[in-house]
């Protein structure tokens, strides 16, 4: 008797949870899990946490049908995703990662849809006095206030980011080897995404480098300020890409097309020239329609639609 | 003090608002770790009873072992999971990285180990003398085992709930495989995770209230049944 009733309850648990399971699980494969009309996009994590990509992929679903997802990992990460032909799509900033990810042939139809800038920030005392230098004389001047100041530390991402490369360059061309910097007890890794190295930096108090959209979405819960912004050496171009189909045979591309077609549109371009102005003062990525000169790539590039 | 009392506010404002956000994050919870659980005890308890009941070669080792694996590090399971579901991994046919469906594959290969060597302790730890009268009895087979399951139910209840408890809590193989992709693949603990990176540890904590909540029911049902 005892033993049919507690059978009876297992089996209303059990029905309770594939209940569940069901409900969710219609509501979960509503949002499209079948190859044709699901286009997953490996992307760089700031046009992530400024929300755009969640707009503009609402935006695409309604004019074309296709459900577009999104995996926000650092661009190292994101090209590695789409390497072994789990993305249709990358959406990076770093160029010399993207030159190879094209010549390997993994990429194709790169067009360039947006910039903005890196930004140095530290704490408010700004203990290496970097305020007001270039881009690599503020590297530089931090590298030489750890010498005497132990209270100076810089915090990497460490991640193989868009941002993580930037770092690194920037350490280069201020002469030194990345290895050393790398090597140095005030150079803390935190291997973590754009967020979290802000929090960490803000914990320590430490310098780091960032992009001025993620800085403009965490910026409220910093006590860290912007120490050193639109450098000519801190430009920050976002690109989009197909993976190819003859490497990956699986990949959407039909729709990957529209997805760039549709990200250097008019619509999608006037829509970055005011996204984040409200907050923000000015927008997260300025369009790339028109500002070839400055990106330093070709009018191609930020105009032709891929066919 | 002041952001552990603001984030039960705000735990309890989700809830009662039905935040369809944290709705969708709560059911996809339910549903992934529901269905890992399930499917990881019609896989452990037969294998714990085979594992009981039979005598072969390396069965200590086999034990062992599965009691080695209890602490399988959800990393990896994620690492190994990616590397076979990726497209260009020997699963990638089944496209099932950066879907639910992979995420469930993750945890009950996570949570196997442990609900089968959970139930192998539970029937070695029949008194012998009922095992003897079972068999004296003239048990078929099936007779046999029913009995023991039966014998056997609260700690093998106990195993379930610990499957759950461990499918439920962990991160590792949810973000690898599932890429905390929003609405689709985003569990509380990813989101929790998420938010947490962001600064947002009000809504972290409130999102960690909801999951504690969850456990809490499904222990209290599980107890209910017990008690019977």
């Amino acid at each position: 008797m005892i033993g049919k009733l507690s059978f009876g309850i297992i089996a209303l648990v059990l029905g309770a949870m594939l209940f569940c399971g069901a409900v969710s699980a219609e509501k979960v494969e509503s949002l499209g899990e079948h190859g044709a009309d699901r286009l997953l996009i490996a992307t760089t994590t700031s046009l992530d946490a400024t929300k755009l990509l969640d707009l503009l992929e609402e935006k695409f679903k309604k004019e074309t049908g296709v459900t577009v997802e999104h995996v926000a990992v650092g661009t190292g990460q994101a090209l590695e995703i789409a390497r072994n032909c789990d993305a249709d799509i990358v959406m990076v900033h770093d160029r010399v990662a993207e030159d190879k990810f094209i010549d390997e042939g993994f990429g194709v139809d790169r067009r360039v849809f947006g910039y903005n800038y890196f930004l140095l920030v530290g704490p408010k005392n700004d203990p290496a006095k970097v305020a007001g230098l270039n881009g690599t004389a503020a590297f530089m001047a931090i590298e030489k206030a750890t010498a005497e100041d132990p209270s100076v530390i810089f915090v990497s991402r460490g991640d193989n980011s868009g941002t993580h490369s930037r770092e690194k360059l920037l350490w280069k061309w201020g002469g030194y080897d990345y290895a050393d910097i790398n090597s140095s007890e005030w150079y803390r890794e935190a291997g973590a995404g754009m967020g979290q190295t802000l929090t960490m930096a803000d914990e320590l108090q430490g310098y780091t480098l960032t992009d001025s959209a993620s800085w403009g979405t965490y910026e409220s819960n910093l006590s860290l300020v912007p120490l050193v912004e639109n450098d000519e050496k801190f430009l920050n171009v976002y690109a989009v890409m197909r993976v190819n189909d003859e490497k990956c045979p699986d990949v959407n591309t039909e729709m990957a097309k529209k997805w760039i077609n549709f990200m250097i549109s008019d619509e999608v371009q006037d829509i970055l020239q005011t996204y984040g102005v409200e907050k923000n003062g000015v927008p997260y990525f300025n369009p790339g329609r028109g500002s070839a000169d400055v990106m330093g790539v070709t009018d191609e590039e930020t105009k032709d639609p891929v066919v | 003090m002041n952001d552990l009392l603001t984030g039960f506010q705000m735990a309890l404002n989700l809830i009662l608002a039905a935040d369809p956000e944290v709705l969708t994050i709560t059911l996809t919870t339910l549903r992934i770790t529901f269905t890992s659980v399930l499917i990881g005890t019609l896989i452990s308890i037969p294998l714990g009873a085979a594992i009981t009941f039979r005598e072969f070669r390396g069965k200590k080792t086999l034990i062992s072992i599965i009691q080695t694996l209890y602490a399988l590090p959800t990393v990896i399971v994620g690492l190994l999971c990616y590397m076979v579901l990726s497209r260009s991994g020997p699963l990638g046919d089944l496209k099932w990285l950066f879907t639910p469906n992979g995420m469930i594959f993750g945890q009950t290969i996570l949570i196997i180990p442990i609900m089968a060597g959970l139930t192998i302790a539970a029937l070695q730890a029949i008194d012998p003398i009922i095992t003897d009268t079972i068999r004296s009895l003239g048990a078929t087979r099936l007779q046999f085992l029913k009995s023991h399951l039966r014998e056997a139910r609260f700690a093998i209840m106990a195993a379930i709930i610990v499957g759950f408890s461990r499918a439920i809590s962990e991160v590792g193989t949810a973000i690898m495989i599932g890429g905390n992709i929003k609405g689709h693949t985003r569990v509380l603990t990813t989101a929790i995770s998420l938010q947490t990176s962001m600064g947002n540890f009000n809504l972290s904590l409130a999102l960690g209230i909801i999951l504690l909540a969850i456990a809490l029911i499904i222990n209290l049902i599980m107890g209910f049944v017990q008690n019977r």
